[in-house]
């Protein structure tokens, strides 16, 4: 197969970037994408020039390391799957593809396609710690959890933290990935003790990143490649609210 | 969560004023005794409309200034940005808001200071010694300009509810996996049964099914 990328290259934060166009031809459709951009940087190597910088660690969906748009969607055409799960069999042979970079404020541009998603780390941070008995494994009836709220919680557990959600909010908003880590731990008997700081925590840091704020438009369970629902987003608002309430009656 | 808390009265006031509205098709009879009442509930008249008007500013005020900061989130833009999910109506609340409050103005301008159309100073009171708002919303949308525009306000004020009717349940975390697309086909419903209500007034006085109680 044959394409025409347009990939964005830019040299470092301040310098302005562009979409520069690359052919990647003898492509076989069954390369992933990132194997499809490593061709393309080996012939750019061999003559002489700047590969192009983009990141990638597991290759399998599971790390939450790969952040492309490409042609305008996070992660591309195929969801729910990340960037590293997505075939060359997707496009049509001779289509040109479009490849830029996650784009939020707090998503600084690093390099090319590399952006800083740390401010997602320090939304994590700022939820504090989780009050847990160290030593050796409790006794596993000793905590009966539903099994509703087992599965929900490990649904919400599925955040990989990749960022696409913000990515293809039209309003670059967190909340997705802030309702996932929120709720896996409101659904579990571990997660009581601080459910009413952390929330409240984790939504100012939200906010002091510079995120936007949430629409409801949806976009964003479109995109992720770990199905997480939207449905959390309302439960984060319902966490935040009673949240408010507790700290305002000063409990 | 104001924005969606002020929506769900502006939603409120919206059916209540197509039911009020539509009583024009009963006759003008029961149009002018049902404003008559209206006027008559005096200064109650006047702290619903206050409450009203603050309501509506409230939501203006918040969603610009969340627009605003929507807007910054993202200082550089996509070169090419496909939608997978998210609908045109919801991504543009913003300008189908400030459209629809144009609209809000002209309407208010139209039938309530009653200044576009001096035919309405013409009007005489009706046979009960009422003001004779039947055959002034008749006269009114016999202009052919004004029917368009209240269709085209209505337009948008529908696209804007497709979206709004449905968000506030998310937003106030009203909802679960289950309900979300319910209500999403619920609003959508809601939102052009009023579309089909209120555009039907116009529509009928054009198509002459509606004429005025007295000739100016």
């Amino acid at each position: 197969m044959k394409f025409k990328l347009k990939v964005w290259r830019q040299k470092d934060p301040k310098t302005k970037g562009k979409l520069v166009t690359y052919e990647a031809s003898d492509v076989s459709p069954n390369t992933s994408f990132l194997e499809m951009l490593d061709a393309v940087n080996e012939r750019l190597v061999l003559g002489g020039e700047e590969p192009i910088a983009f990141d990638s660690d597991c290759r399998e969906g599971i790390c939450g390391t790969c952040s492309l748009t490409i042609n305008g969607e996070a992660h591309g055409p195929d969801h729910p799957g990340a960037a590293c799960e997505l075939y060359m069999r997707r496009f049509k042979d001779g289509a040109t593809i479009v490849v830029e970079p996650f784009r939020a404020k707090p998503f600084p541009l690093i390099k090319d396609l590399v952006v800083d998603r740390r401010a997602l780390d320090r939304i994590v941070q700022a939820g504090g710690f989780v009050a847990a008995r160290a030593g050796s494994a409790p006794e596993a009836n000793s905590t009966p959890i539903p099994k509703q709220n087992a599965d929900r919680a490990m649904e919400a557990a599925a955040c990989i933290g990749c960022g696409a959600c913000a990515a293809a909010c039209p309003n670059a908003s967190a909340m997705l990935f802030t309702a996932a880590k929120v709720s896996h731990l409101a659904f579990l008997p571990q997660g009581q003790p601080e459910r009413t700081r952390r929330v409240l925590k984790m939504v100012t840091a939200m906010d002091g990143e510079g995120f936007g704020n949430c629409t409801n438009t949806y976009e964003c369970e479109a995109v992720c490649p770990a199905k997480i629902s939207a449905s959390l987003i309302a439960k984060l608002n319902r966490e935040y609210a009673v949240a408010s309430l507790r700290q305002e009656a000063g409990d | 969560m104001i924005v969606a808390v002020t929506g769900v009265v502006l939603i409120a006031f919206v059916i209540g004023h197509l039911l009020g509205n539509l009583q024009i098709f009963l006759g003008p009879d029961w149009v002018n005794s049902y404003a008559e009442h209206l006027r008559a509930l005096g200064p109650l008249l006047w702290i619903i409309r206050a409450f009203l008007l603050v309501n509506l500013l409230v939501h203006i005020f918040f969603t610009i200034s969340l627009a605003i900061e929507n807007r910054r989130a993202r200082p550089v833009h996509y070169t090419k940005k496909d939608y997978v999910k998210a609908t045109f109506a919801s991504r543009s609340m913003a300008l189908s808001g400030l459209i629809v409050l144009a609209f809000i103005l002209y309407h208010l301008a139209h039938f309530t200071v009653r200044v576009t159309d001096p035919r309405f100073l013409l009007l005489k009171a009706d046979p009960l010694n009422r003001y004779d708002v039947y055959s002034m919303m008749v006269y009114g949308f016999q202009n052919p300009y004004a029917s368009a525009f209240y269709v085209i306000g209505l337009f948008l004020l529908t696209l804007h509810l497709t979206h709004g009717t449905s968000s506030f349940f998310q937003s106030l975390g009203l909802n679960d996996q289950k309900l979300t697309p319910r209500l999403a086909a619920a609003g959508r419903i809601l939102a052009w049964l009023i579309f089909v209500g209120y555009t039907s007034i116009p529509v009928a006085v054009l198509l002459h099914l509606l004429k005025p109680a007295q000739q100016l």
